[in-house]
């Protein structure tokens, strides 16, 4: 049992730690241009330069493709019933939907609010959906150089155009084309054909009484295979399915889910050590990785251990009724008793964890596991149930989220880790007695501030909309569980919205479905919007920020290091960066995490009453 | 070549000078301090000097709407079921946690002030015979005079004030500021009119027009930026208060979604409880909330931060110091290079004759005979030395009556004695005495090139001897290591700086002196283009170098350094030159202000990360007690086991008020500097500010809960 829940996600980790090191050499040898094109790129790679950039420039030009991309994802999905690969004659998705999606994937989150194989075409799958999947992964990487060579004092941070052509010619397409064809081998479907009938020996969908009759049932195929491999490693997460890696085209095997997992860690592990590559600070940049490491190790073994390793609570017998006396001011005597009755557990073999919502062939742990990865590294592709992991469980792949840094989404997290680091050197360095600084150029109040404006954007946008739609119906009417855990099905969503990660607590009443759908969720289309906003603003600001205060510390003179310097390559070092993302972290979340995750953790079983 | 006057040598002082003055170090609360300070908490409450502290003035700001919630209730507006006197006590804690903070600034400021106000006093301690109207003369105070006021000033007599002779001639000993014990002739008219006020005047009577009226001279305007009149935050002050903002807002960003949350709490628990009447937790009672939020923002050290730079400052001047900007002194802390005067610095004063070394068939005593008689008339204090060792070892030299004395000079660099009955002796640098000695048709010995190279590779400085034209030795002088100065420039460069010794001796001497006193490095043969060209070469790799002088041809350098101190001692050119001024002329000073801007920064550091780290042991108490009306199996969390929701909520208040006049004496003082590489120092600093801050409030606040149930002050 050790060996089965541990192996996979040592595995994981241990892979992608080795590939991030030949593979990010590669990558810093890209970014800095050292390769020599192919005549035919070379033309492409001509014409797109339009020459060195500053920081406003490079910025605007992010944001002018950004907008561009904008404007053709709602095209695409607004037109979709006039579009071609339409054999089943699907219509236009909700205007407040598709406002969410677009958004959704041009800012690498995917949170879905529809479900892929219901409401969307193979046209719109691959040119809204991969191709935004290809364009939005590039974009963090490119804020990411653009910041490394801020940091390294260039004058120039590059040319935007270029920088993204060379993400996606000699790095997405050629992973992406290496891992699709893994998919293909282990039974993915990739065609353009859009589904297929026939007659099942069951009844096809659960709950209908049985007849004896066959019945025909239609499933849905496309370009899964190639959705799949840059789903996973741009961290984009959108399923072709609306059941995601759980779905047995998108995710067939064991061996498959494998290279699921693995392919969406490669790009993050590596960029952090690309980053130590292009600034000469290796070692600096192992340091981080290891940090990195260790948070993410952390949040695995929660996950696996309250997840694979505890029964499902709600199974189980709680034989002591507790009470609870609380203040009151109508009751007599000032208080009243709540009660939390025993509980008979169910006939239910439970050794192996909690089940619920698991897919078998994958593994014991590989739920969980999946669960934490896929929200450390802001992808948010699942294969298994997050709504249904152990409530404690649950809140491995939020403290994931909220971090937001556990290696983070490609660029992002990275950034989002410099940010921590500023603000962690700011105060540390001034410990040590000297004006704080970062790779010997001095932290000042212009740098404090733009790395708080980037940091204050998350928490922000998270507690800020949890605390409206808990206290609305817009939460109240959408969540699909009283009490602690349907707040937890709020936080989880604008968590999911504003770290980028498009992960969900299914459950949580979001789908509006066609503009002309029958029963959509009531509330579904404040959800699209509120939603929309937060990974908007949420993408944005924390990488304009952050390039602007790079390149305003890589314009100041830099001083050489000496003794009274902070190493920034020590183990010290590392425990400070560390404790800064710990105690920030806790600072900002522990109330919601007492008020959902915890409190159901703690509560009566069955949470409601 | 080695008697020229050395260009980076300090003019020398007079032994009998002392500082100007000295600031006693006070204790930390002097009762008419404390009284003033604690007026000035009061006054400080009025919301726009609140404002400048942004924290605290969000903490005024809660507890003003913590008390229009009780004037509400008193009238039976609010309902809650928690008793007023809970928020009574509530109140009472918020506003004091802002009287605290406000006692800290306001107790640093007086103890500032309290100094400056000294310090001028004694600047101002001078009578001055004032020429009225009339002609006649008046006696006043120097420290009512005024620009445009003429003084009378006669021998004997401190001129009261910076001005210009108008009428007259004296000879004035301006000791006290430039360190010259020589007189200097002052007279009206021409460009030795200007004199300076707190020199004496020796001889004569002059009258002078005062130029700059009392409390508008150089020393007053650092004296004013010292008491925080004109006081400018640094930009790490500025940063950091950023930061402590942006960690208020951030807290506003967590507590204020708490209130739906809450209500959201609420409304399960009614469900699951089965009940119509409204729930009332602490966690949708507003008067909590802004406790929480209260205990959250970093008020400790929102509180003491404008205490820290004030007293880095004042602690400055407590080592008679005046820094005439906050930014200097924190600058200080990040020096990478310093540069110090070899002479007065690292050696005493001046070289000193140490040996005579015979050539031929000469007898050292010879020797020394013949170099007492040609210094008799060298007045350098290198002349000075070799009378002084030579009658040490013998007796008195007397020179042949109707001799002859030959002085130093800049263009001989030679001085020397000629006798009567035609014999001259000549002793001086090397070259120029073998060149009066071939001009005589002498004869050089051979070995007298070897043996000047040996005496220079040992960092002493060879004069030769000559008696007519025979090469009779030669003086050896040597410069005399400070003691301890090892142990100094090793501290410093544990602290991460090196040291460069500027020197105006030839490259051989200079290395082995460096190598004798430990610097690290040293420039040679030194003149101002070349200190100038050093420190920017330095600045240009992006280090910041410090420097001291006292000379006007120190100026440029003093400019151009990134910390430049002066010595009190030093010309008015200096000074002005220089961000510090020294009033101990000590040139060693550097390092306490080194460590002095060091402390400041560590201080802040220090008490923003234990003020974060406390929130951690806040939230324990806090939350558990938010929702004990709601979500009552959260009392896990309680780790503390405190007596009841409101007793745990009053206990954070109060430790969080309690903390701060607890530090104060910290923040005054300074957490220590420690040279121990910024690894160690990092993990010390984090060991007991970061781990202890986590620890210390559940100690604190559990203590506090224990005592509210003893004094039944709590339910």
């Amino acid at each position: 049992m050790f060996i089965q829940t541990w192996f996979l996600p040592f595995l994981l980790l241990a892979t992608a730690t080795v590939i991030a090191f030949p593979l990010s050499r590669y990558m810093a040898w890209i970014m800095d241009g050292k390769y020599r094109p192919l005549p035919v790129f070379r033309w492409f790679e001509e014409h797109l330069d339009s020459g060195p950039q500053n920081w406003k420039q490079y910025t605007c030009s992010l944001l002018i493709f950004n907008t561009i991309l904008f404007i053709f994802g709602f095209l695409i999905l607004a037109l979709q019933p006039w579009m071609p690969l339409n054999p089943d004659s699907k219509t236009m998705l909700a205007p407040s939907t598709i406002f969410n999606s677009v958004v959704s994937f041009m800012t690498n989150t995917n949170l879905q609010h529809y479900a892929g194989d219901q409401h969307l075409t193979n046209f719109s799958q691959i040119f809204f959906c991969i191709a935004n999947m290809f364009l939005s992964a590039a974009i963090g990487l490119c804020a990411l150089t653009a910041i490394i060579r801020a940091f390294r004092s260039s004058s120039t941070l590059g040319n935007f155009f270029v920088d993204m052509w060379r993400v996606l010619v000699y790095m997405f397409v050629p992973a992406a084309f290496i891992i699709g064809l893994i998919f293909i081998t282990q039974g993915s479907p990739m065609t353009f054909q859009t589904s297929h009938s026939l007659s099942t020996l069951e009844p096809a969908a659960m709950g209908t009484t049985d007849t004896g009759e066959a019945k025909q049932q239609t499933i849905v195929v496309g370009p899964v295979a190639a959705l799949e491999s840059i789903k996973m490693l741009g961290t984009n997460g959108g399923g072709f399915y609306g059941m995601n890696s759980a779905h047995p085209f998108e995710n067939p095997t064991g061996l498959s889910n494998f290279f699921n997992a693995l392919s969406m860690m490669l790009f993050p592990f590596a960029l952090v050590l690309m980053y130590g590559r292009m600034l000469r600070k290796f070692r600096h940049s192992l340091v981080i990785f290891s940090v990195m490491l260790v948070l993410m190790t952390g949040t695995i073994i929660w996950a696996v251990y309250f997840d694979t390793l505890k029964p499902n609570p709600t199974l189980t017998s709680h034989p002591v009724a507790k009470t609870y006396a609380i203040a009151s001011a109508v009751a007599p005597g000032g208080k009243t008793v709540v009660s939390t009755p025993a509980v008979a557990g169910l006939p239910v073999d439970q050794h192996l964890g909690n089940l619920e919502g698991k897919e078998m062939r994958f593994g014991v742990s590989a739920g969980a596991t999946f669960a934490a990865l896929t929200t450390d590294v802001t992808c948010g592709a699942v294969n298994a149930e997050s709504d249904s992991l152990n409530p404690i469980a649950a809140l491995s792949p939020m403290v994931g989220m909220w971090l937001n840094c556990v290696f983070g989404g490609k660029g992002v997290g990275m950034v989002n880790m410099l940010l921590y680091l500023i603000i962690g050197i700011f105060v540390a360095g001034m410990m040590v007695g000297r004006t704080p600084e970062y790779l010997g150029k001095k932290i000042e109040a212009r740098e404090v501030k733009l790395a708080i404006i980037a940091l204050l954007v998350h928490p922000f946008m998270i507690l800020m909309p949890t605390g409206l739609f808990a206290a609305t119906d817009w939460g109240l009417k959408a969540v699909s569980n009283p009490g602690a855990h349907g707040f937890s099905q709020i936080l989880y969503q604008f968590s999911s919205a504003s770290a980028n990660n498009g992960s969900a607590f299914d459950g949580l009443g979001v789908t509006y479905g066609f503009w002309n759908a029958a029963n959509p969720a009531p509330e579904a289309i404040a959800w699209d919007i509120a939603a929309g906003l937060v990974m908007l603003f949420s993408r944005f600001l924390p990488i304009i920020a952050p390039i602007a205060m790079a390149a305003y510390l890589g314009a100041k003179k830099s001083s050489p290091f000496g003794l009274g310097t902070l190493r920034d390559d020590s183990v010290t070092f590392g425990f400070l960066l560390l404790g800064t993302i710990v105690i920030i972290g806790a600072l900002l979340f522990l109330p919601v995490a007492a008020l959902g995750p915890v409190a159901e953790h703690l509560g009566p079983i069955p949470f409601g009453g | 070549m080695n008697n020229v006057p050395d260009i980076t040598e300090p003019v020398q002082k007079a032994p009998s000078q002392r500082p100007l003055r000295r600031v006693k170090p006070r204790g930390l609360l002097e009762k008419e301090t404390a009284k003033a300070a604690l007026k000035q908490s009061f006054v400080m409450l009025r919301p726009d000097i609140q404002w400048k502290n942004p924290v605290m003035f969000v903490v005024e700001v809660g507890a003003i709407l913590t008390l229009l919630y009780i004037v509400q209730a008193a009238w039976g507006g609010a309902a809650s079921q928690e008793p007023i006197t809970y928020f009574i006590a509530l109140d009472a804690w918020l506003f004091l946690t802002v009287l605290f903070a406000n006692f800290a600034t306001a107790l640093a400021e007086a103890r500032g002030r309290a100094q400056a106000d000294s310090l001028r006093k004694a600047r101002h301690d001078t009578p001055a015979y004032r020429l009225n109207a009339a002609g006649a003369i008046e006696e006043v105070s120097s420290a009512v005079l005024k620009a445009g006021d003429r003084v009378v000033v006669q021998a004997g007599q401190t001129i009261p004030g910076d001005g210009e002779i108008i009428e007259g001639i004296a000879s004035v000993d301006e000791s006290a500021i430039t360190g010259e014990s020589a007189p200097v002739i002052r007279a009206a008219g021409g460009d030795r009119s200007g004199v300076t006020g707190g020199t004496v005047v020796l001889s004569d009577r002059i009258v002078v027009l005062i130029t700059s009226g009392s409390g508008d001279s150089f020393l007053d305007r650092m004296i004013a930026l010292v008491e925080g009149a004109i006081r400018q935050r640094s930009p790490n002050e500025i940063a950091l208060t950023l930061l402590l903002s942006a960690f208020t807002l951030v807290f506003l960003i967590v507590v204020i979604p708490l209130w739906p949350m809450a209500w959201n709490a609420e409304q399960y628990m009614m469900g699951y409880l089965g009940i119509q009447q409204p729930l009332k937790s602490l966690g949708t009672d507003i008067p909590t909330l802004i406790a929480l939020l209260v205990c959250l923002i970093p008020t400790t050290i929102g509180a003491l931060l404008a205490a820290i730079g004030i007293a880095g400052m004042d602690r400055a001047l407590q080592a008679n110091i005046i820094a005439k900007s906050g930014k200097a002194v924190e600058l200080a802390g990040d020096i990478d290079v310093v540069l110090l005067d070899k002479t007065g610095t690292i050696t005493i004063g001046n070289r000193n004759a140490t040996t005579f070394l015979p050539i031929g068939n000469n007898l050292a005593a010879d020797v020394g005979q013949l170099a007492a008689l040609a210094s008799a008339a060298d007045e350098t204090p290198e002349g000075k030395s070799i009378v002084r060792l030579f009658e040490k070892q013998n007796q008195t030299v007397t020179a042949p009556q109707d001799s002859k004395f030959v002085p130093f000079t800049a263009q001989t660099r030679m001085s020397g004695i000629d006798f009567p009955d035609g014999r001259r002796i000549r002793k001086g640098a090397p070259d120029a005495v073998i060149k009066f000695v071939e001009d005589n048709r002498g004869s050089i010995p051979a070995d007298l090139n070897s043996l000047i190279s040996s005496v220079a590779a040992k960092g002493a400085t060879p004069l030769v001897v000559a008696d007519g034209n025979q090469i009779a030795g030669l003086i050896v002088l040597e410069d005399i290591l400070k003691p301890h100065m090892h142990e100094r420039f090793e501290r410093l460069r544990r602290m991460g700086l090196r040291t460069v010794m500027i020197t105006g001796d030839n490259p051989l001497t200079a290395a082995y002196i460096a190598r004798q006193a430990g610097v690290d490095d040293f420039l040679a043969e030194a003149t101002p283009e070349t200190k100038l060209a050093y420190i920017r070469k330095e600045q240009a790799g992006g280090k910041l170098v410090a420097m001291m002088g006292d000379g006007t041809n120190d100026a440029p350098a003093l400019a151009q350094a990134d910390v430049a101190l002066a010595m009190n001692a030093g010309t008015q050119a200096a000074k002005e030159a220089a961000n510090m001024v020294d009033l101990d002329s000590d040139p060693t000073k550097l390092i306490e202000v080194v460590e002095i801007g060091k402390q400041l920064l560590i201080t802040r550091g220090s008490l923003t990360t234990f003020s974060i780290a406390n929130d951690v042991a806040k939230y324990f108490a806090i939350i558990p007690a938010l929702f004990a009306g709601t979500l009552p199996w959260l009392g896990v969390m309680d780790i503390m086991h405190l007596h009841s929701p409101t007793s745990a909520i009053l206990s954070a208040v109060i430790f969080n008020a309690l903390i701060i006049p607890a530090l104060i004496p910290v923040a005054l003082k300074g957490v220590k500097y420690r040279p121990l590489g910024a690894d160690a120092l990092l993990r010390r600093n984090l060991l007991i500010w970061g781990l202890g801050g986590v620890i210390l409030p559940f100690i604190g606040i559990k203590l506090i809960d224990l005592i509210l149930v003893s004094l039944h002050l709590v339910n």
